[in-house]
């Protein structure tokens, strides 16, 4: 009953509201162009090789594509094939992808995280040169380094750890580092865990170092002893943003691992697939068999993993209330 | 004792902090090694590359490899300086641009009032966990289609798209406080010198990490060298690196080449890093998602 006069009342003055919700559009254009024209340069690149890529990846998932002829639409196809048919894909680019994240990620993480704590309680003067160092190694590009890990691993005793495991009597031949699919995996993490004080890393010191010295005064009144327990209740919870910022950054880094497979071993597939992540498979599809509907797919299934993760660690350090 | 003042300082350290140092110090060696181990073997001379058992540090240093990498090029007529001039034009450019860009970007993202803002902060939210490595196809054919197959502009455009730095600055820019440029407009500035005055200035630290970081990500860029050159005269370092690596497991010969080039391809990194790391840690306070 009291909605009708209202209805009656508002009805008259529709039409002119309507024009004025066009000038409104317009007047708010004009009012924000200077805004728009600041942030244009930015949103056109993005759009042209952040945005399109990704739509149009999405759109050639639903196709057959090989790069030369048009694609043709085959609607599920590629995701079924992907879900059905891939043997490769499910036996090693999946396996190897969830071992090298789930010890990459949490232990390169753990890592920032301990090593930015250890840094902030070192005296002003020497913190510089531990981030330096700790950094160092991710400052480092792949293809240069690999240089350094062909020749550390490298398969005959003038390799540096063949050298070394033979001098302490370790291994009696020299071993085929990066060609053997026992260790290549293996030696894949290690090179990323070296390489992984990144950016994330430097959040990290960033976050420790600005938690406010009172709340530390404040829990030691509350009855907190131990550095753990002031870890676990002060430092985290005041830098949580910071964590969510590097546990982004390392999620990330780790799903889209996969040129350090190549660089090592010098071929793509691995050696039995045995160093086989979820971009070589892409690669693979890409650039070798020239499926590109194919790997438009596959790219698709990582972004879908790469977001959902991401979205995960968003649950677990997003401020609460904020 | 007189003579180490550095000794006495370190003495004042508790003994927790010395086993901290101490660790740390353990640990800051062994994430140097490789870096160590690259730079001594750049500079080994040809017979110290082949010695068995191998050496860790060079004996006799020379410039040879350098010279070597300078002169000599590898079956093709391209001259190793022409790689090194295409990564240094590029990086620069890159930097300048992407720096420019992204804070152009983040001043109306933080303080200005429009339509959209919101549904753009959040696309570059959920961009940071994007990865160009996935969708290089696609990347390819909007690079052909806008017809910069084989120019300079391949290698740059799609490396100033870096929504990291957009959200660095915008972050950074948030904590300065609306009073400061509301008053300088009400003196009449437009909104172009207060950007130009008051943001700008204001942000320097973070214009630090944002070179450092798209300098970084276009020095080490060797997908643009790949996939959109086929002018061997337009490619970059990187690609230079990895053809002088490829294959290397079987030769010693080309070692010492490859490790000065390894070495050429991290020194700019290290130093741009060096020069402007206090900046960095100032920026990264800032860099929380909430």
């Amino acid at each position: 009953m009291m909605a009708r006069p209202e209805l009656s009342t508002a009805l008259p003055v529709a039409p002119p509201q309507r024009a004025s919700l066009g000038m409104r559009f317009v007047q708010e254009l004009r009012r924000s162009a200077l805004s728009y024209a600041f942030i244009a340069p930015f949103f056109i690149v993005f759009l042209l090789f952040i945005a399109i890529p990704t739509l149009a990846a999405a759109i050639l998932s639903f196709t057959t594509f090989n790069a030369v002829e048009q694609p043709r639409f085959i609607g599920w196809t590629n995701y079924i094939n992907l879900l059905t048919q891939d043997l490769v894909f499910w036996k090693h680019a999946i396996p190897n992808t969830f071992k090298f994240a789930i010890i990459v990620g949490p232990v390169g993480y753990f890592m920032s995280f301990a090593l930015a704590w250890f840094i902030c309680k070192l005296p002003q003067r020497l913190r510089t040169y531990y981030t330096l160092a700790m950094y160092a190694p991710s400052l480092t590009a792949g293809v240069a380094m690999a240089v350094v890990w062909l020749i550390v691993f490298s398969g005959d005793r003038l390799g540096y750890l063949n050298g070394l495991l033979i001098r302490l009597n370790l291994i009696d031949s020299p071993q085929l580092w990066t060609q053997d699919p026992r260790y290549l995996l293996t030696i894949m993490m290690i090179v990323s865990i070296w390489s992984s004080m990144g950016i994330g890393f430097l959040a990290m010191i960033a976050g420790i170092q600005n938690v406010d010295t009172q709340l530390y005064e404040a829990g030691k009144i509350d009855g907190i002893k131990s550095a753990l327990q002031e870890i676990w209740y002060i430092t985290i919870p005041a830098m949580k943003p910071q964590m969510l910022f590097g546990a982004i950054m390392a999620v990330v880094g780790t799903l889209k691992a996969g040129a350090i497979s190549m660089e090592l071993s010098g071929v793509n597939p691995t050696p039995g697939y045995s160093g086989h992540l979820i971009i070589n498979h892409i690669d693979d599809f890409g650039f070798i068999r020239f499926e590109m509907g194919y790997a438009a797919t596959l790219s698709v299934f990582l972004l879908v993993l790469v977001y959902a993760t991401s979205k995960i660690c968003m649950k677990l350090f997003g401020s609460r209330g904020e | 004792m007189r003579l180490w003042p550095r000794k006495s300082r370190l003495n004042r350290l508790s003994p927790y902090q010395l086993l901290l140092v101490l660790l740390m110090t353990l640990l800051a060696v062994f994430m140097l090694m490789p870096i160590v181990f690259l730079f001594n073997h750049a500079f080994k001379p040809m017979h110290e590359l082949f010695l068995y058992p191998p050496t860790f540090l060079v004996r006799d240093a020379t410039w040879v490899n350098f010279l070597d990498l300078l002169t000599v090029s590898k079956s093709t007529i391209v001259p190793a300086s022409r790689y090194l001039f295409n990564s240094l034009l590029t990086s620069v450019l890159t930097v300048v641009a992407a720096t420019f860009i992204s804070i152009l970007c983040a001043f109306p993202l933080s303080k200005h009032q429009f339509k959209g803002k919101t549904l753009l902060f959040s696309s570059i939210l959920v961009s940071l966990m994007f990865a160009p490595e996935t969708v290089q196809i696609p990347r390819y054919y909007v690079i052909s289609s806008l017809g910069i197959v084989n120019t300079y502009f391949a290698h740059i455009l799609p490396m100033v798209a870096l929504p990291v730095i957009v959200f660095l600055f915008k972050q950074f820019i948030d904590q300065i406080p609306n009073d400061l440029l509301e008053s300088a407009r009400m003196e009449g500035a437009s909104e172009f010198r207060v950007f130009m005055n008051i943001i700008v200035p204001l942000c320097i630290p973070v214009v630090a990490t944002a070179a450092i970081l798209s300098f970084q990500s276009a020095w080490n860029n060797l997908e643009a060298s790949q996939l959109f050159m086929e002018d061997e005269t337009m490619k970059t370092l990187p690609f230079y690196v990895s053809t002088l690596t490829s294959g290397l497991a079987n030769s010693v010969a080309r070692q010492g080449v490859a490790a000065a080039a390894a070495l050429l391809m991290f020194l700019p990194n290290f130093i741009i890093f060096l020069l402007l790391q206090s900046r960095v840690i100032s920026t990264m306070a800032h860099s929380g998602i909430k």
